[in-house]
């Protein structure tokens, strides 16, 4: 007799998205036990604890390290899979099921000691955040009240702003289209390169806007050009980033008729791959000109040009309505930006 | 072998189809107008006389990482920096997800009336366009430099997008659910505990999870105002050319940041496959 089984109710609706995005991604899953999981982690830590025994110096302390690390991980993880296991329940009918473990008390087990930990490191105390709130209630009070007068000086940095956001958007968005067309998995079936170019552009990625605008600001002087350099520099990963994500998604039956047709690969991709990677790559382009003015913003404050060194004057001489025109300024041009662009957006899907 | 001959009408309605060069021609106009004049507005001024000197400096920096400071795991090493940068995210990211909730249902056309929620709507639009940086020099104030005023920041600036991801999830609730439980005689408890919560815990945990991954970005930059993380120091050895150390913490933040991204999608992906 077979028995009956339980099972998770999948979030339908949003598998169904995920599923829609990427189709073949989900098919080349594999699937690995998760006790083979267990076994591998654990030899390898073992393996590297026994090495720090043998070699001493810096690799010795490393390894010693991230054995313990991973044969610890290995063992939690042995009691996680034999916690998760489902309990058989008999039911007032007679038929047995397997239900499912709750995760609760699990993610409790491991969530409530490291915000402990976090609560501590960070020397968190609601205290002080009431006994002197009123600093910062005052500090907002006076920003509602901008100083129109401040906005005469706040027209200059805002157009540099946005300059620095839109030279910087179309730079990064151009030099990551070739990129990003080598970096897909579907076009380039070289998986070296496809790694390396994959592993560039995430790095890329990584690296927050601020840091680049300062180590920019040391190569090409204080001024516009150093945060031009480095929107173009962070638009470069993001675009990239999601634009290879998409190409993977594209039908690549046109593609496959034009070469049995006899084009090159070339032609094939221009013809049967590029109007429907297009939309796309403009409308990611736009996204990230949204996000980038917003960015080239605050890059002022390490010397990158824009607003960025209004907002650090301002604040540096105490003057908040001063920082309240800034801002106000800041804020309707996000709105307008957004707004146009989520109209372009609209229109081109 | 035959020719391929594409029938008549194929080729008519080729001919006929829509030609709107004059559209894209004038589009195309407009982007290389607004681009030329911004790309006149900036100036180059070249590279400075050290700028050679910086580019090849971090470079240095990132291929040879000053070992020691990378595993030293004292209070002044890199994985003691990025640990605390880490805890500030991870504060930052579930106050504001807690405090996000009464926005996110204040805000819901589906809950209260169209003006309020228009309102509430403009509050939270108004502290999203605060930049985290203005936030963290306002709050600085209040809490003086430490990773205290990391983690109330991150609070306050995560309310915003978290909320608004939580108002389309809310959106998204299908009350077909809580009829065929009143049918079912339901109490009010159970309602909200099976109808409503399944709904919601799979999207709003993975608008979490996105925050986090975010928010480790933005608090290794928060440390540029005092806001405590990796990034004062960071940003020290960068401007006092130190490449070794900066070196060391940039290639500490890169794994950091690659490995919790490498997770936070999987999470992401297997809470939408609903495992």
């Amino acid at each position: 007799m077979t028995q009956p089984r339980r099972q998770y109710r999948p979030n339908v609706q949003a598998g169904a998205k995920l599923a829609d995005a990427a189709p073949e991604r989900r098919v080349k899953a594999r699937r690995v036990s998760v006790k083979v999981r267990v076994v591998l982690l654990a030899a390898l830590g073992a393996a590297l604890y026994l090495s720090s025994l043998v070699f001493g110096g810096l690799y010795g302390r490393v390894a010693n390290l991230a054995g313990a690390v991973l044969s610890i991980a290995a063992v939690v993880l042995w009691l996680v899979v034999l916690y998760l296991a489902p309990v058989p329940v008999t039911l007032p009918s007679g038929s047995r099921v397997l239900r499912p473990r709750s995760r609760v008390l699990l993610s409790l087990v491991f969530l409530t000691p490291t915000i402990v930990l976090a609560l501590s490191v960070t020397r968190f105390d609601l205290d002080i955040i009431f006994r002197r709130g009123h600093y910062m209630t005052g500090i907002l009070e006076k920003i509602f009240q901008p100083d129109f007068e401040y906005f005469n000086s706040v027209w200059q940095p805002l157009v540099d702003t946005i300059k620095m956001s839109l030279v910087g958007s179309a730079a990064g968005s151009f030099l990551s289209l070739p990129f990003a067309v080598l970096a897909s998995a579907n076009i380039n079936n070289n998986a070296f390169t496809l790694s390396v170019l994959r592993v560039i552009i995430n790095i890329i990625r990584t690296l927050p806007t601020l840091i680049i605008a300062s180590v920019c600001a040391l190569i090409f002087g204080l001024g516009t050009f150093a945060g031009t350099v480095a929107i173009a520099f962070f638009t470069f990963g993001v675009v990239a980033k999601m634009l290879y994500e998409s190409i993977e998604t594209i039908d690549m039956g046109p593609f496959q008729a034009m070469e049995s047709l006899g084009a090159t690969r070339f032609q094939a991709f221009w013809t049967a791959c590029m109007p429907q990677i297009l939309p796309t790559y403009l409308s990611h382009s736009l996204y990230s000109f949204e996000m980038n003015i917003r960015a080239a913003s605050i890059l002022g404050y390490v010397g990158a040009g824009g607003l960025g060194i209004l907002i650090a004057e301002r604040v540096g001489w105490r003057d908040y309505q001063g920082l309240g025109a800034v801002l106000l300024a800041l804020f309707v041009t996000v709105l307008l930006i957004d707004n146009l662009s989520g109209y372009l957006r609209n229109r081109l899907s | 072998m035959s020719a391929i001959t594409p029938s008549v009408n194929v080729l008519k309605s080729y001919e006929g189809r829509p030609r709107r060069w004059w559209k894209s021609a004038l589009s195309f106009a407009v982007v290389a107008a607004a681009l030329v004049w911004s790309g006149l507005g900036i100036e180059y001024k070249g590279v400075t006389s050290r700028g050679s000197d910086v580019a090849y400096g971090v470079l240095y920096g990132i291929f040879n990482p000053d070992t020691a400071l990378l595993f030293d795991f004292g209070p002044f090493g890199v994985t003691y920096l990025l640990f605390e940068t880490v805890a500030i995210a991870l504060l930052g990211t579930l106050f504001g997800g807690l405090l996000a909730v009464p926005f996110a249902f204040l805000s819901s056309t589906k809950i209260v009336p169209r003006p309020v929620a228009f309102l509430v709507r403009s509050f939270v639009m108004m502290v999203r366009t605060i930049p985290s940086l203005v936030w963290a020099l306002i709050w600085i104030r209040v809490t003086g430099p430490g990773p205290l005023c990391g983690v109330v920041t991150q609070s306050i600036v995560s309310i915003g997008m978290i909320s608004k991801m939580y108002v389309t999830a809310i959106e998204d609730v299908d009350t077909r659910i809580l009829e065929s439980l009143n049918a079912m005689g339901c109490t009010p408890f159970q309602k909200i505990r099976y109808g409503i919560l399944p709904q919601l815990t799979a999207n709003m945990l993975s608008t979490i999870i996105y925050r986090f991954d975010i928010n480790i970005k933005d608090a290794s930059t928060l440390g540029i105002v005092g806001a405590g993380g990796i990034g004062a120091v960071l940003i020290q050895t960068i401007s006092t050319r130190r490449w070794g150390m900066a070196g060391a913490f940039l290639t500490g933040m890169i794994l950091l940041m690659l490995v919790i991204e490498y997770f936070s999608t999987r999470m992401r992906k297997r809470l939408a496959q609903g495992i």
